[in-house]
């Protein structure tokens, strides 16, 4: 990738998940130059983190393969990583985006040849496992990372272990003088496509996320089963460290609820459908799921998958909203409440618990410069007044990543409607 | 091929320099690889490394080279020069990364090394840089079939990205099914009320618009060409045709509603008072015309009570109905309940339903419809009962556990039935392929027309829907330029109809502008190769044209093949296909790959050194291969890795080659196939597994066991299977002993 200037003909991608990946690579192949920042050491967002995709079963390291050999062959798209907006000023076809990077002690020379990360004792929690494990504090995020570059932790900052890797490294790749930036980017369109966060599962205080250790979320659960997690694809019990057999999904932790996210996160049962597989990859023979539901929300195309688990004599629907879970003496989880279905009360203890948790936009909280107009959830949605910034992906609603690519395309071209206005007004 | 001249560089970096020997890697590159330029660099990715590439490239002329160092997937900044032939020896991830470091591996190791710089230095030879070739039109006009909301939207956001539009619809009005709505679901806070359909603004957008021609009472005769080039015969209603040449095209064909009276059961047909959605928005049309009372059909009397059945016909596991649920219905049921209840808040309303589907902030119209004092009843409903001017409704509540329950003097009942796509003929179906269970009829008229050797229409994928297979490409259709939008891709609402509309645009934009710059569509995305063939060779079998996964190839009179360049997606399986060997690419051929697999050196039957080849696919088996070397994960040092395009582009004559060579055996890792597949050329591993099941009668003839060909199915997460199946078949190897072709 070539540096380029950017120009008001540029079009500024926020956040470098799926979504911003797909609007960048899609405005880029048209032939308009993009600036893609992300606040992660590496490209791929949450759908990196997932084992596999509903309802497929395939692997979302897959399309990330495709997409990043699409980036690397692209000299249109200028990547910024552990780069964060923090301001952006001008108006439709002429804005000035201020951005923030943070130093990863590691500069282009970096091989990833890993001596550094042998060389380092200290280790800190590793945010790819969602704190699940710990890695080194010189560390490659992941397999797949793009740039394939190791980071410095700053802990390590200061420390004899920073010494240790500087001396391990013969590239000359290691600056442990490296200093936060700020630096302004030009653009005349903003692509903003930040994702989404799992909502806070310890709101949900009857649940006990936090103070049951077996009580986890299902983004948490999508570690436990990949091959490359911190389990090594053993769903281990954070609790007692045993392999968990019965477990039991929540829907709607959070979501649907007007205490916590009003609306449906669209992708929690077909996740949850999708992690029942997990259950039985793993424990063909005495693996034992159970959702608890208020609807199954299959929509459209994914009625076969539904239809698939429901056929499953290893899952259990029960069509209830938990009332609380307690914790008995073996540390297993109970969920209490009544099923609706003929009106019974439940005690069932379970193995593990995995909370659907709902989807939170990122936008939310953080202030997008002008007047973003957003619905009540914080999604922003689609209005004149947003000028030349678009939402895509999950930052404009609660999509899966069908419907976030084919947002996030939508939203490239309304960058470059933008740009070749602009680059027709200055020919 | 005159004036090639090849650089060989050899990079000592990241511990190849202290595991293996790179003067003797210098000295095979010189003399086995007969590259006299042989460099060695201790960094050379760096800019010092880069440079010298460089100054070699301006002062000796290199057009050709090859780079021993990391895998073709590492380091792409710093070796990236687009203008060069450009072959990468994996001595990192595919050599020292995956070897023990301990005296006894190194000479095997080293063999290892020395046999990918052979390998390097001959495909590098084989290659060309791509020049792309600039003639394969250069039209900018979009043609939208369908004037429906997705047709409409479409063409008005890309003439707004300054592109001409062609936009023909088969009625005599734009609009389509939203057109005959009285109002739509929701889309901006507070989500609480039915909106305005804004048809009627789209539709004097599109009319206004001096950039977008639009034919009604028109049909798409023919079209006939390539992304770029497209010539389309546009039949309209008085007989007359108009030919338009055009760039890419969006199909926005829309939906029909599944027929109620498919479902006598449910009331559907007999009775006025049974009435489907497009029957309530009609109803509700004629009401707001009038004193805003909607009204009985059977008499005018008004409506007091209306019950609405969800799914009907939909979910269907009988095989009888429509076995997917179509997303929208809830909402609209929801919607039409408040037609009700905003005139009058006294008419009873229930919606029956089994689960109710409200994504995102669909859940505060649910919510405000429950505030309006709409009755949500779980239940399945069995039959609907006419009788005069009411009908009785008996469902089972899921929720009391009553199989029993009903609701009498029921003034109207309204069907939720789904959506079917307009998509044309299924050439699969006609091509003889068994119906799936639970599909709709083929329906019998061609939507596109196109003069495509394998058929009229854009292939289907499930139930009807042209939708994409892939979860991170939505658009990717099996013809390149032509892209779906809309409910004729997959269910859907208005609001995610406008937004696939908008991305189809887009892509049919970056289809016709790549197009013109002779660059491949998805997902070689900018690959300027392209398949060129020896039509003296060609003895007209066919099979390219039958197997390309995206109808890039026609006949001519004499049964030639006719490569549409910018239909093609460069998967080569057109090459691996041709059992005479006359399709190659600039940069991939059978003899880039062939090239590579003779310049092996296979050691003789009395070393105990088996020789395994792997063809891979480069986009996941090699890279769960570079994968599996990052965490240093040890496998057999007797493979030799070759990346391929696509299991679908191995040609049979490399694995006879192999194994005329005195190699034991191989391995093909391609990606999942059948119904759930993972090849991103969609059929290309499923053409390559047919085409290779027919080996063991080579196996045969040359009297070889039909262990020597392993076809594995793979995938990029097999980080630590693959060296397991590696280490295993090896050792099955040496029990089968060695090859006998050693040493010939």
């Amino acid at each position: 990738m070539t540096e380029h200037v950017a120009t008001n003909e540029t079009i500024l991608v926020v956040g470098g998940g799926i979504s911003g990946m797909t609007a960048a690579l899609e405005a880029a192949e048209t032939g308009k130059n993009v600036v893609l920042v992300e606040k992660n050491p590496a490209l791929g967002g949450r759908t990196s983190q997932l084992y596999r995709y509903f309802p497929k079963l395939c692997h979302p390291t897959c399309g990330l393969e495709i997409n990043l050999r699409r980036l690397k062959g692209n000299p249109r798209v200028r990547l910024l990583t552990m780069a964060e907006v923090t301001g952006i000023d001008g108006s439709t076809g002429n804005y000035t985006a201020t951005i923030k990077v943070r130093p990863r002690y590691v500069n282009e020379n970096c091989t990833a040849c890993g001596e550094c990360g042998r060389a380092v004792e200290m280790k800190v929690d590793d945010p790819f496992n969602y704190n699940l494990g710990q890695h080194k504090a010189a560390y490659l995020p992941n397999t797949m990372a793009y740039p394939q570059r190791y980071v410095l932790d700053p802990a390590i900052i200061g420390t004899a272990d920073a010494d240790r890797a500087k001396a391990a490294c013969k590239y000359g790749a290691i600056d442990l003088d490296m200093q936060e930036e700020t630096i302004q980017v030009k653009a005349g369109a903003v692509v903003w496509a930040t994702g989404w966060q799992p909502y806070d599962a310890a709101k949900i205080q009857p649940y006990g996320y936090g103070r049951f250790k077996n009580v986890i979320t299902s983004v948490e659960f999508e570690r436990l089963a990949d091959l490359q997690g911190p389990t090594g694809g053993k769903i281990l019990r954070p609790g007692d460290g045993r392999e968990a057999k019965n477990i039991a999904f929540i829907q709607c932790a959070g979501s649907r609820d007007e205490n916590h996210l009003r609306h449906c996160s669209r992708i929690c049962c077909m996740a949850s459908l999708k992690q029942t597989h997990y259950v039985r990859e793993k424990h063909p023979e005495d693996g034992k799921s159970t959702i608890y539901y208020i609807d199954i929300r299959a929509i459209d195309r994914f009625e076969d998958f539904y239809q698939k688990v429901q056929a499953d004599p290893s899952v259990n629907f029960i069509k209830s909203k938990v009332a609380k879970i307690t914790e008995d003496e073996h540390g297993n989880p109970v969920c209490h409440g009544v099923d609706t279905e003929g009106y019974k009360r439940y005690t069932t203890p379970h193995d593990l618990v995995v909370l659907a948790v709902g989807m939170e936009p990122s936008v939310k909280g953080i202030n997008i410069p002008g007047h973003i107009v957003a619905d009540s959830s914080g999604f922003i949605e689609a209005d004149p007044a947003n000028g030349a910034v678009f939402g895509a992906g999950c930052a404009s609603n609660a999509l899966d990543v069908n419907r976030a690519v084919q947002s996030a395309t939508a939203a490239a071209l309304r960058a470059i409607q933008v740009v070749n206005k602009v680059a027709k007004a200055e020919a | 091929m005159a004036d090639i001249k090849v650089g060989a560089y050899i990079c000592k970096g990241c511990g190849l320099g202290e595991r293996l020997d790179t003067e003797a890697l210098v000295k095979t590159a010189q003399k086995d690889g007969k590259v006299p330029l042989t460099k060695s660099h201790d960094f050379l990715c760096n800019a010092d490394g880069v440079a010298m590439i460089k100054n070699d490239i301006a002062s000796e002329g290199i057009t050709h080279i090859m780079i021993g160092a990391c895998s073709r997937r590492a380091k792409t900044e710093a070796f990236h020069f687009p203008e060069h032939a450009v072959a990468r020896a994996n001595l990192r991830e595919g050599v020292v990364w995956i070897r023990p470091d301990t005296d006894e591996a190194r000479e095997t190791t080293q063999e290892m090394a020395e046999d990918y710089i052979r390998m390097g230095c001959a495909e590098v030879k084989a290659m060309t840089a791509p020049a792309g070739n600039p003639n394969t039109g250069g039209s900018k006009t979009l043609l939208v079939v369908g004037g429906g909301v997705t047709g409409m939207t479409t063409a008005i956001e890309a003439s707004k990205t300054g592109y001409p539009v062609v936009l023909v619809e088969k009625s005599g009005a734009l609009g389509g099914w939203a057109g005959k709505l009285y109002k739509r679901t929701p889309v901006h806070e507070p989500y609480k009320s039915p909106a305005d359909t804004g048809v009627a603004d789209l539709v004097s957008q599109v009319q206004a618009d001096s950039n977008i021609k639009v034919y009604l009472n028109a049909t798409i005769g023919k079209t006939d060409g390539a992304p770029g080039r497209f010539v389309v015969d546009v039949a309209t209603e008085s007989g007359a045709t108009h030919t338009e040449d055009i760039g890419a095209i969006v199909q926005a064909t829309g939906f029909t509603l599944y027929d109620m009276n498919k479902l006598p059961e449910l009331g559907g047909g007999k009775s006025p008072n049974v009435v489907d959605q497009a029957g309530l928005e009609a109803l509700a049309t004629a009401a707001a015309a009038g004193d805003g009372v909607i009204r009985r059909p059977s008499d005018g009397a008004p409506v007091k009570s209306v019950v609405f059945v969800q799914c009907a016909g939909q979910r269907d596991t009988t095989g009888q109905h429509l076995s997917y649920c179509s997303g929208f219905c809830c909402n609209a049921s929801i919607k039409q309940a408040m037609y009700f209840k905003d005139t009058n808040p006294a008419v009873d309303t229930t919606i029956i339903y089994t689960d109710l589907r409200t994504p995102g902030n669909g859940e505060d119209f649910y919510r405000s419809a429950q505030e309006k004092g709409v009755i949500f009843t779980k239940g399945k409903v069995a039959e609907v009962v006419p009788n005069g001017n009411t009908s009785t409704v008996k469902f089972n509540d899921l929720i009391l556990g009553d199989t029993d329950a009903s609701m009498v003097d029921v003034d109207l009942v309204v069907l939720a039935t789904g959506q079917i796509a307009n998509s044309g003929i299924n050439i699969d179906a006609l091509a003889g392929v068994a119906e799936e269970e639970g599909a709709v009829e083929v329906k019998p008229i061609s939507i596109l027309n196109l003069t495509y050797r394998q058929g009229k229409d854009v292939p289907q994928l499930k139930q009807g829907f042209t939708d994409s297979h892939f979860i991170c490409f939505p658009y990717e259709t099996r013809r390149t330029g032509i892209y779906t939008a809309g409910p004729v891709r997959r269910p859907m609402d208005i609001a995610q109809a406008r937004e696939d509309a908008t991305g189809a645009a887009l892509k049919a934009i970056q289809a016709l502008e790549n197009a013109e710059l002779g660059r491949a569509a998805h997902p070689r995305s900018g690959d300027l190769s392209f398949p060129k063939v020896r039509l003296e060779g060609c003895t007209q079998c066919k099979r390219c044209t039958v197997e390309c996964p995206f109808g890039a190839i026609d006949e001519d009179e004499k049964r030639f093949p006719v490569f549409n360049e910018s239909r093609c997606r460069r998967c080569g399986t057109c090459m691996g296909a041709c059992p005479v060997r006359v399709i190659s690419f600039e940069n991939y051929s059978v003899n880039t790959v062939g090239a590579q697999i003779k310049a092996v050196d296979i050691p003789d039957e009395f070393s105990e050194k088996p020789r395994i080849l792997i063809l891979a696919c480069e986009n996941d088996a090699y890279p769960a291969l570079d994968m599996a070397g990052m965490n240093r994960i040890e496998y057999s040092a007797y493979v030799r890795t070759i990346p391929v395009r696509c299991l679908g582009s191995v040609n049979t004559i490399w694995i006879t080659d192999a194994l005329n060579a005195g190699y034991d055996g191989v391995m093909l890792m391609g990606c999942k196939s059948g119904d759930e597949y993972q090849c991103h050329f969609v059929k290309g591993s499923e053409l390559g597994r047919t085409r290779l099941s027919k080996i063991d009668d080579t196996l045969k003839t040359l009297n070889l066991e039909s262990e020597r060909v392993r076809d594995l199915e793979v995938a990029i997460t097999d980080i630590e299977r693959l060296p397991e199946m590696i280490n295993k078949y090896a050792a099955e190897l040496v029990a089968v002993g060695p090859s006998p072709f050693k040493g010939f």
